[in-house]
């Protein structure tokens, strides 16, 4: 083995040459390309940043302006009127979220450890709902609410998102269950662990991550919702989106106002998927891509 | 084994009989609350929607809803309305579950290779995906698209564009262009995953037989990456046939009707026409038609994630 390492080693040392070479310029050329493309996607997000941080004269001129005296005068403005939005934006999501959690786990419980019999039926029950277009009955929705006094109300939002959630959650967190070792959930029974112990003092610990992103995936969805905000609520539980749209005014300027308010608006969102990148897939996949 | 089934037959009696009665039931528990949750928030709306397709119904009258039988079927079936809806409806989500897609494969080649910063570009293209969908749209709108000021008119300045306004001109595209934006980075990682997933040893064999780059590509990843197409493409329509933020943010439906899709149809029907009847009739259509979709979907789901759970 030696004997044929050997000869190998120099020869390679000694010759950097043209093979080498090619490889590793068009390896710096492919990253090249990928930073071009990566940058060019994201020139948008860039573009709102950068408005945002301009005063509306500067936002709204030919040529675009890139350099700028930059303010904060369009944050100040946008934190002195997004009091009540960003509230109902967090009650709704954190609660929705929640309730998303508490309802889950027990029934991915039911879906995977001990299936129940009609285990498959239930997955693609839950599944098929989220093939039915919500739209289809926004009509009679509206009525539903306005007749149980659920019209805007933060409470119809936290309903119809936990809905809305659900299933995706269900798959998600099935799947992690599914990779909690067999052998630890045997101990535990040989231990006299009922189900709740099994759940709380097994399955729980391990799945814990898996909950974290679950979540996560949960919040975006809910906190980005703008069609049964607009739809079913006015003021009393108005959203972050339904903020933004109410920050484009009829006329004057307001570009620079817009950017501010969908950079704060949408800056939760994006750090929680920065921080969840590794399970936006998992999530986004519910479940199936590992 | 015929010594343990000598010592212990009483337990081995209950086995055969299947799970017991009270075992049922300790399963079936957990799962009813999340259960009974979905079927009371999901299934309630859409049966009373089917009740009021069949009243005429208007929300801004006092007078109450009163039995017209299939009149308001007659007038979804024969409003053009409707029907250019539905077309645009599948025309958008068509073209932007397709063109993310070829974005999304390209994207993940790129990225599936090693190269400085990769972390970073990854970060950089998966952002627009988590930009709140209003925001993407109203940042389009305006600072990207104005005609005045907007930044793609300087940008294409150089290749002879003066002042598009493309809300007005080019709107459908600018809509469609904006949901591909937001949902490239979503078939980017799913394929992304579907890369990192294949066996480094089968391209590593196919590199000594000598076979080049893009012969490898054709006949050993794209075959590998099928079933991760597939579900993106799948979940990719779920969400973007409903694609409501983009059109309300960026055109109202306009010009004209130029960029209604199907939500956005049944949005101004309730709160511009108020006909609660009209709009259950044509949710009901949709409903239907999405079932058959569906049923197509459901089973390609399976066998997607048959092959997911029989394959890793």
């Amino acid at each position: 083995m030696t004997a044929t390492a050997v000869p190998v080693r120099p020869l390679k040392g000694r010759e950097p040459g043209p093979q080498r070479f090619r490889e590793m310029s068009s390896q710096v050329g492919w990253g090249v390309l990928a930073w071009v493309v990566g940058i060019a996607f994201f020139l948008p997000v860039l573009w709102m940043g950068i408005t945002a941080f301009k005063p509306e004269s500067a936002a709204q001129t030919w040529p675009p302006k890139f350099t700028f005296s930059p303010t904060l005068a369009e944050f100040r403005l946008v934190f002195s009127g997004w009091g009540p939005f960003v509230t109902h934006s967090v009650i709704a999501t954190a609660v929705s979220t929640l309730l998303v959690l508490l309802l889950g786990v027990p029934a991915s419980y039911a879906l995977s450890v001990h299936p129940v019999k009609n285990w498959r039926d239930g997955l693609f029950f839950f599944i098929s709902t989220k093939m039915l277009p919500i739209v289809a009955a926004i009509g009679p929705l509206y009525v539903i609410a306005l007749k149980t006094h659920l019209l805007d109300s933060i409470w119809l939002l936290i309903i119809l998102y936990t809905a809305m959630n659900l299933p995706l959650a269900i798959w998600m967190i099935r799947s992690f269950m599914l990779e909690v070792p067999k052998e630890l959930l045997e101990a535990a029974r040989l231990d006299g662990a009922g189900r709740i112990r099994e759940i709380s003092g097994v399955i729980l610990p391990i799945i814990s991550p898996g909950l974290v992103s679950t979540a996560l995936i949960c919040v975006i969805f809910a906190w980005n919702e703008l069609f049964l905000a607009l739809n079913l609520t006015v003021t009393n539980a108005a959203t972050m989106p339904m903020f933004l749209i109410s920050s484009v005014p009829q006329e004057g300027l307001y570009l620079a106002h817009l950017s501010a308010a969908a950079v704060v608006a949408s800056v939760p969102v994006i750090l929680v998927g920065w921080i969840a990148q590794r399970s936006l897939v998992r999530g986004l996949s519910m479940g199936a891509i590992k | 084994m015929t010594v343990i089934e000598g010592v212990a037959p009483p337990k081995v009696e209950v086995r055969p009989r299947g799970v017991s009665r009270r075992e049922k039931w300790q399963r079936r528990l957990p799962l009813l609350p999340a259960l009974i949750y979905t079927i009371v928030v999901t299934q309630i709306p859409f049966v009373v929607t089917l009740w009021y397709s069949f009243q005429s119904y208007f929300w801004n009258t006092p007078a109450p809803a009163h039995f017209n039988g299939v009149s308001n079927y007659k007038t979804v079936f024969t409003n053009a309305a409707f029907r250019s809806a539905l077309v645009r409806s599948v025309v958008m989500t068509a073209t932007a579950v397709i063109v993310a897609m070829l974005l999304g494969v390209a994207f993940a080649v790129l990225l599936d290779r090693k190269f400085l910063g990769r972390g970073v570009v990854r970060t950089l293209i998966i952002t627009p995906f988590l930009v709140m969908p209003v925001a993407a749209a109203l940042v389009w709108a305006g600072p990207m698209l104005d005609p005045n000021f907007g930044l793609l008119n300087y940008l294409l300045e150089p290749f002879g564009v003066h002042h598009v306004a493309w809300l007005s001109t080019h709107a459908l595209g600018s809509v469609i262009v904006v949901m591909i934006w937001q949902w490239t980075p979503f078939m980017t990682l799913i394929i992304l995953a579907g890369l990192q997933s294949q066996p480094a040893d089968t391209l590593e064999a196919a590199k000594v037989d000598g076979a080049g780059a893009l012969a490898t590509f054709r006949e050993l990843t794209l075959p590998h990456l099928r079933p991760y197409i597939e579900l993106g493409v799948l979940l990719g329509s779920i969400y973007l046939v409903n694609v409501f933020d983009a059109v309300k943010a960026m055109t109202q439906g306009g010009p004209g009707t130029s960029t209604t899709n199907l939500p956005y149809y049944l949005y101004q029907q309730v709160n511009n026409a108020f006909d609660i009847g009209d709009a259950a009739a044509t949710g009901v259509v949709t409903v239907i038609l999405t079932i058959i979709v569906a049923t197509f979907a459901l089973r390609m789901f399976a066998r997607v994630f048959q092959f997911e759970e029989g394959g890793v």
